[in-house]
Order: C-alpha cells, then sequence, then structure tokens
C-alpha cells in the first residue's frame, strides 16, 4: 500500500492508492490513453450557489454510461467534496473530468493559496474553514479522508502559497479489472 | 412509512405541495454537516437537517435522498424551494427539534440509515 507524504521546503504531495489498485493505477499513467469523453468546469471561490454544478454533470453523464449505482455514488461524493474544497478554500479554480471505458481521471486545480501541511489536512477532523464556510455546513474537517475513502487512487501536489492540483481515479471495475 | 405519514407525525407544513408524497421512505438521517450526509447515505434516505442553503439541495444530485425536513423552525428561500420542484424532491418544515423530530419518526417504526 502506497500512503505517505512527502514534505519538503516549499513543496508537498500526498499518493494514496487502494490496495489492489497498484497495476492499473500504474497503467493508467503510463500509458496516455485517449480519454472517450472530456469535461470541463470553472469554480469560483466562495460560490456556494454555483459549486457543486460540475460534479452533478459529470455524474449525469456517467450514469446515462450505464456506470454501477454504487460505483457512481462514490464517484460523485468525492468529485463534490474536492469541488467544494476548491470553492471554499482557493481563490478558485477549474475541474476537468477524463472518462475512459472502465475508469475516470479527475483532476481539480486552483490559484492558491496551496496546503501548508497535506498530512495534517488529510486528517478526520482537521479544518482550516471560516465562518461562512461552517455555516454552511461544511468545514467538518472531512473532505480531503471523504475523498480519499471513496477513490482507487489519490494524488495531492501543493505549494505554499502556490496553486494546489489534486487527482484521483476510480475503475468501475473491481481492482481495475 | 409514507412521506405523507411524517408530515402528520411532524405536524410539519409541505412547502412543495405539487410533489407527491405517497413515495416509500425506507430510513432517515440526521444531520448539519455535508460530509457526515454524504459519508452516511448509502441508500434512499430521508434528511432530517437544519441547513437550508442551496448546497442541502444539489446534495440530492450526488446521493439518494428521498426528501428532506428541515427542523426547528427553519425554512429555505424561495429560490431553493424552486430547485426542490425542479427535481421532484419533497420538502417539508417543522417546528420540531433535530432530536425530537428523529425520536417521533424512530418510534412511529422508521430506521435509522445503514452507515
Amino acid at each position: 500500500m502506497l500512503d505517505y507524504a512527502v514534505a519538503e521546503s516549499e513543496m508537498a504531495e500526498y499518493w494514496y492508492i487502494r490496495p489492489g489498485y497498484e497495476k492499473a493505477v500504474q497503467k493508467h499513467f503510463e500509458n496516455q490513453q485517449e480519454p472517450e469523453v472530456s469535461l470541463e468546469s470553472l469554480i469560483r471561490e466562495k460560490d456556494f450557489n454555483e459549486a457543486g454544478k460540475g460534479s452533478a454533470e459529470v455524474k449525469n453523464v456517467l450514469k446515462r454510461l450505464g456506470v454501477n449505482p454504487e460505483i457512481l455514488r462514490r464517484i460523485a461524493v468525492a468529485a463534490y467534496e474536492a469541488e467544494i474544497n476548491v470553492a471554499a478554500h482557493s481563490l478558485g479554480g477549474a475541474m476537468l473530468s477524463h472518462i475512459y471505458p472502465d475508469r475516470i481521471h479527475m483532476i481539480f486545480m486552483d490559484n492558491g493559496p496551496g496546503i501548508a501541511d497535506i498530512e495534517q489536512a488529510m486528517m478526520p477532523g482537521f479544518s482550516t474553514a471560516d465562518e461562512m464556510v461552517r455555516e454552511l455546513g461544511f468545514g467538518a474537517g472531512l473532505g480531503l479522508p471523504n475523498i480519499k475513502k471513496n477513490t482507487d487512487a489519490l494524488h495531492i501536489v501543493s505549494e505554499s502559497g502556490d496553486s494546489t492540483m489534486l487527482e484521483f481515479l476510480v475503475f468501475f471495475n473491481k481492482n481495475g479489472q | 412509512m409514507k412521506l405523507s405519514d411524517i408530515v402528520k407525525i411532524l405536524d410539519a407544513e409541505v412547502l412543495t405541495p405539487e410533489v407527491n408524497l405517497d413515495k416509500e421512505v425506507p430510513c432517515a438521517f440526521a444531520s448539519d454537516l455535508i460530509s457526515d450526509i454524504l459519508m452516511c447515505t448509502k441508500e434512499p434516505t430521508l434528511l432530517l437537517t437544519g441547513l437550508t442553503n442551496q448546497q442541502v439541495i444539489r446534495l440530492a444530485d450526488m446521493i439518494d435522498i428521498v426528501g428532506i425536513v428541515f427542523v426547528r423552525g427553519k425554512k429555505p428561500p424561495a429560490e431553493v424551494v424552486e430547485m426542490a420542484k425542479e427535481r421532484n424532491l419533497p420538502l417539508i418544515c417543522t417546528k420540531n427539534t433535530m432530536y425530537r423530530s428523529s425520536g417521533l419518526l424512530f418510534n412511529a417504526g422508521l430506521r435509522s440509515c445503514r452507515i
């Protein structure tokens, strides 16, 4: 199992791969296959009226493609948490979804200000959310743990004072077969 | 238990009269934290909450929510009710607290959702 955080002076990186999915994840990143469908949407800072729309769109596409409802729920929850994270904690960003016949690869990029300590951010209950975000029902400190729980691979690269990139993979079949 | 039974038990007001209340409700979950709701809802579930912002409706795009009960007399703004109508999602409002509402429904036989 791969589950570690590398903290250097300015850049931090986090990797998680669900046990049993190592080969499938490696194959994904090595092969650079062309996706069947790609979707992109913008995420605006603190825009809690629109946030979640991008994830709903992805879910609807996958539903039409006939993805299993339990897998669909996991993707929707992870995507929504990641989208809310960008809206709640960053200066805004974008989400990109690449859909393949057997998997989805979602990438969330923002314009900063970065995560100071990813390992700390991964701990359930740790949150830097402000009062406004908490009043809306967010900021429980469960966003990143909830993404990890629902995905087969999670990769975060962040620079303190700079941008954050979060990407995850969910396979439609067990062990990515 | 049907949504129409829940309206009676909670002495509640229906905010979406055009939506059918004949739907069967298999179980319920109560929380004011969005991450908790996302984490715990794995089957068709009635949600009891004090949150009244648009994100509560967006949740129903992600997970299987059969209806929402707003507790403590909270009422969502008109645009939130509109969003629910578009999704055919029933909204109910009760003056009871979250604890009392949950207790009343549990005693009437509505089970907790599996987490």
